[in-house]
């Protein structure tokens, strides 16, 4: 298998786009533009989380890394090889190192096959023959995401959600991969369900040294398994940094909004947040520069004329999209509301937060 | 065992639902065996799933019974009628010999004629279904499952045999294959009108079921773990027979079920029309023909085909719609 | 408008001695049961549920699947069949007793004295009708003498009380051509219509955008104070509940296992699934490099719920009652605090202990 070394990413996106064209009848009614013009790095053994709110873009990028979608332009590079638009048997050998875990536990299992058959398909379906046997790989494997081994000959309806997620995990296992695609691998679990597998895929992670793409709309379930996050807005990542520039210090409007609309339970009652208006936008006609300005309410006339690029700011890692960028922690709740909060490790400065233009209020 | 990081978590895991381990030993109920249970606990279906069974004995086992009971389909017993050509007795003729009584005029046992037409009946009924979903499973998973332009060409046939009148080429398309092969004089051997019967069916009878496997094809293509198999890299091959046929078996099934006693009526009515079979072999359809014009002088003519065709069907039926409620517990109530 | 002070019609039920006082519950649920017999067994849903709301206050019913809670909600709105449910207990709306009403006389009440919002308003609005329409309709089932027009301006101005932009032309606008918070808003509208006294929202936000939940959340109370109706708002995301309700109704297995005021279950909780509950949710803030630390093992099923305490084969504490947790159905009993309950066979000590050691520094609630 290919060999790659610790400095250099694992993955290496520039310019990844997908259009879907839309027609009524014969006449093309223009462009869906999905995902528009992405760059970013995974190194190994590093997870990048990438969020955003529906029709963001970020479920097409997913399946783009693992070519269930062909991309529209753009490069995908894996392990120093342009995998972009490889086909079936130029992907073979790379398979192996790249797999993806899916959101709906009901729908990612074939209900009519066992769990062995399932957990087996992969090795199957590429002609490996593990030593020990097919059977016993996946009983390791079943045991390893946390299943009774003995479950092999049972069937997918015979298991809960949780349990059924786990299948899924097991599956992307099987060639032991480098890299995990997980689209949104936790948001159709219970709660009490959710801390079980994002605890595993975080044990699995730092014991296998797995790489990850963590697809998700919760910030906070991201804010546990990633090292870096991007997030996305209409097909484009207006914000991409380390863990803690993204929840302490972010500069993006879009990304200060998206954290304070997260209801937190350590505050009670309605909190101070930063309301957007309206809906986003379709992307079948996205706004001109900066897609996010006709909610931003920091939008001046350059934001509808110019597209601002993604880059780093003071030399630092973290990179925005904004022509006005924030700077301090997120604008926080009014003071009572936030003693709660405040012995926790995100120390809050209220001198810094009362920037009048985080004040927005909603219509 | 020491690999596992997650020992907490698993030696935590409780079954859920904690039964139905233990006694069964870890092995898992599928889907089709859990259908199967539920097909048995249906009374309708018992009943009915009976009575088929029934008449597919009575079919295979026709030279069994022809021997038992002694008499052949076209042995004529002229004796046993009236002056006017109508049998002597009750009942069309009921005796202990011939339990259904005789044909007016020509005098041949009913019974022995009734076991034959129900055999040529399934046999034709059988086929055409076989083969109609053999056509529509190819086409409609491969239309349904590679999309795009061979799909559209399935669609485009689907549509253009769908326009065909089916019954006026039946009547113009039987006797001129028959005059084609066999000329004015020849007699044409049954085989060869069964089988004229059941290729007319099976190129009118495919679209359904091709239509049918399309759909569900194209619903599962966007299930999550055909794209793992895709994201696995599994091969066509693999997609479809692995990953999609297992899954649309049931309503296969189904229409199956449905499509064989649809085929029996409609056998029967290209008989009744005459451009089925003729009177050389024994079915259904030609028997009720011939009796209409006895249907006041002797009705027991009528009422015994009749009413075996109406049960054939009727279980046919009511055994379908048993199926489906068993492989698809929602879809029903 | 209608008041709620209408004279009783004609062919109304009997009507008990409304009580208006101010401090009275709008609703009042006493010991429901609801059971449903199916080919697998008897599924006991709810299992002897409490509670009552007063206008103006929100309760929030928190519960993983299979807890119970949207069949709770179902049963007060009337809409379980009764060919295939049992209901025992008590629901009383506005003084009047539902539980063995004829089915036209619930529905009578239902989307009149109280409305419900569905999770998935594109399943729950229809696709062929304008959505004007469908609200102006919801407004004349209950107000036969009002004309089309006045059911019109009626729906628009709805519309427009939710916060759809230009009501008047989106009036006339299809399903599919408004986007999932506006669909949302505008099944809000329809429930509104009838200014019921009663709204309950079973997920109102769980298929949206956090950004879009956050208005809508904001929508509901800005009405709540508007119409001073009592609001039930069932979901699995105790964010949501901390940030909306004035009560708080845990249930699990079809039953509750604690309840009181938002401070008291989120701020004090005494049950350990509250515990474990608050301690597996993701936050914003903590230490973000810690496990979660989840609840082991699975929701119960409801054909074949543990024994005794049935989240006792998940419960860290278990061993500590002495196998009471097993054997013995833990009753809800006040938890020190007035309106405060718990069902719990932990001595009220051990709890606090075991909060005070084990939970409150571990999770995120404090």
């Amino acid at each position: 298998m290919t060999e790659t070394r610790a400095d250099e990413p694992l993955l290496r996106v520039r310019g990844l786009a997908k259009h879907f064209p839309v027609r009524t009848g014969f006449r093309s009614r223009g462009l869906v533009r999905a995902v528009d013009g992405l760059d970013f790095d995974v190194r190994p053994g590093e997870s990048l989380g990438l969020v955003g709110e529906s029709g963001c873009g970020k479920t097409t990028t997913g399946r783009m890394l693992v070519r269930l979608l062909e991309p529209t332009a753009g490069t995908i590079e894996f392990a120093g090889r342009d995998i972009t638009h490889a086909g079936r048997r130029a992907l073979r050998p790379l398979r192996q190192d790249l797999q993806i875990i899916f959101q709906d536990p009901y729908a990612s299992l074939n209900p009519r096959h066992t769990v062995g058959r399932i957990v087996a398909m992969p090795l199957q379906v590429n002609g490996i023959d593990p030593p020990g046997g097919v059977k016993q790989r996946v009983q390791e494997l079943l045991e390893l995401v946390g299943l009774n081994p003995e479950h092999y000959n049972r069937y997918p309806h015979e298991f809960s959600g949780g349990q059924r997620q786990r299948v899924g995990i097991a599956r992307a296992l099987a060639l032991r991969p480098k890299l995990i695609v997980a689209d949104e691998p936790v948001s159709a679990l219970d709660v009490s369900i959710q801390a079980q597998v994002v605890n595993l895929l975080r044990d699995l992670q730092r014991d296998l040294g797995l790489a990850f793409v963590f697809i998700a709309h919760d910030l906070a379930v991201v804010r546990h398994f990633c090292h870096r996050v991007a997030v996305m807005y209409l097909g484009r990542i207006v914000e991409l940094g380390d863990r803690a520039d993204i929840y302490e210090r972010p500069q993006h409007p879009y990304t200060r909004a998206l954290l304070s609309a997260i209801p937190d339970v350590t505050t009670l009652g309605p909190g101070g947040r930063i309301r957007l208006t309206g809906d986003v936008p379709t992307p079948l006609d996205p706004p001109s520069g900066c897609r996010f300005r006709t909610r931003c309410w920091k939008a001046r006339d350059v934001c509808a004329t110019e597209e601002p690029a993604l880059v780093p700011r003071d030399g630092g890692r973290q990179a925005t999209a904004c022509h006005f960028p924030e700077s301090g922690p997120v604008t926080a709740p009014a003071p009572a509301q936030r003693a709660v909060a405040a012995d926790g490790d995100e120390t809050v400065d209220p001198a810094a937060t009362a920037g009048p233009d985080a004040q927005e209020v909603a219509r | 065992m020491s690999l596992s990081p997650v020992e907490g978590v698993a030696l935590a895991e409780i079954e859920s639902g904690g039964d139905a381990g233990a006694e069964k030993g870890f092995v898992g109920r599928s889907p089709g065996q859990l259908a199967w249970a539920r097909l048995r606990r249906d009374r309708t279906a018992v009943v009915s799933g009976a009575m088929l069974l029934f008449f597919v004995v009575v079919a295979l086992a026709v030279p069994l019974i022809e021997m038992a009971y002694g008499i052949g389909p076209r042995e004529q017993f002229q004796n046993r009628l009236d002056g006017f050509g109508m049998p002597l007795g009750y009942a069309g003729g009921v005796t202990g010999e011939h339990w259904f009584g005789l044909e007016p005029g020509l005098g041949r046992d009913i019974f022995i004629r009734m076991v034959h037409g129900l055999r040529t009946s399934l046999f034709i009924a059988f086929a055409a279904a076989v083969i109609t979903a053999a056509i529509g499973i190819v086409l409609g998973t491969v239309a349904g499952y590679l999309g795009g332009w061979v799909d559209a060409v399935v669609n485009w046939v689907t549509d253009l045999t769908l326009a065909m009148p089916f019954l006026i080429i039946a009547l113009a398309l039987t006797p001129t294959l028959a005059l084609r092969f066999y000329g004015q004089r020849e007699a044409v051997p049954p085989a060869f009108q069964i089988g004229v019967l059941v290729a007319i069916f099976a190129l009118f009878g495919w679209t359904s079921t091709a239509r049918l496997v399309r759909g569900q094809v194209i619903a599962l293509r966007e299930r999550e773990f055909v794209e793992a198999a895709r994201a696995a890299g599994a091969g066509l091959g693999h997609m479809l027979f692995r990953q999609l046929l297992p899954n649309i078996w049931a309503p296969i099934l189904v229409s199956f079920s449905l499509a064989v006693p649809a085929y029996i009526t409609s056998e029967a009515a290209l008989s009744f029309i005459g451009v089925g079979l003729t009177d050389e072999t024994p079915s259904f359809g030609r028997m009720i023909y011939r009796s209409l014009d006895y249907l006041q002088t002797d009705p027991a003519y009528v009422f015994f085909p009749g009413v075996t065709i109406f049960a054939l069907v009727f279980a046919f039926n009511l055994f379908g719609d048993a199926l489906r409620d068993a492989l698809d517990p929602k879809s029903s109530r | 408008m209608d008041s709620p002070e209408q004279p009783p019609r004609p062919g109304d039920p009997p009507v008990v001695p409304q009580q208006r006082a101010g401090e009275d519950p709008y609703l009042r649920v006493d010991d429901l049961r609801v059971r449903f017999d199916t080919a697998d067994g008897v599924v006991r849903a709810v299992d002897g549920v409490s509670f009552a709301v007063q206008r103006g206050r929100t309760l929030g019913i928190v519960g993983e699947s299979g807890s119970g809670k949207s069949v709770t909600s179902l049963a007060v709105l009337g809409l379980h069949d009764p060919k295939r449910s049992t209901i025992t207990g008590q629901i009383s709306v506005g003084g009047r007793q539902l539980v063995g009403l004829r089915e036209e006389e619930v529905r009578r009440l239902r989307g009149r004295d109280m409305a419900m919002i569905f999770q998935d308003p594109l399943s729950a609005l229809h696709p062929y009708y304008t959505v004007g329409r469908q609200i102006a309709e919801a407004y004349r089932v209950h107000h036969p003498r009002a004309g089309r027009r006045a059911a019109r301006s009626r729906a628009v101005d709805m519309l427009g009380r939710v916060g759809i932009p230009q009501p008047a032309r989106r009036f006339d606008q299809y399903p599919h051509e408004f986007s999932g918070g506006m669909r949302q808003r505008a099944m809000i509208a329809m429930a509104l219509v009838n200014d019921p006294d009663l709204l309950i929202a079973d997920e109102p936000t769980t298929a949206l955008d956090v950004t879009v939940q956050a208005q809508i959340l904001d929508l509901l109370a800005d009405l709540q104070a508007e119409f001073h109706s009592a609001i039930i708002l069932i979901t699995h995301d105790l964010g949501v509940v901390s940030q909306v309700a004035d009560d708080v109704l845990v249930m699990y297995g079809g039953r509750a296992v604690e309840q009181g005021g938002v401070e008291q279950v989120l701020r004090r909780p005494q049950h350990p699934y509250t515990w474990g509950l608050l301690s597996s949710v993701p936050s914003l803030h903590g230490d973000a490099a810690a496990d979660l630390v989840p609840i082991p093992g699975n929701p119960p099923s409801l054909i074949n719920l543990p024994s005794g305490c049935a989240f006792h084969p998940r419960c860290r504490y278990a061993a500590r009652t002495d196998g009471r947790s097993r054997t013995e159905v833990p009753s809800l009993v006040g938890a020190g605090e007035a309106g405060h309950l718990v069902a719990c066979h932990l001595p009220a000590d051990t709890r606090a202990r075991l909060y005070r050691e084990d939970v409150a520094h571990a999770g995120v609630a404090r």
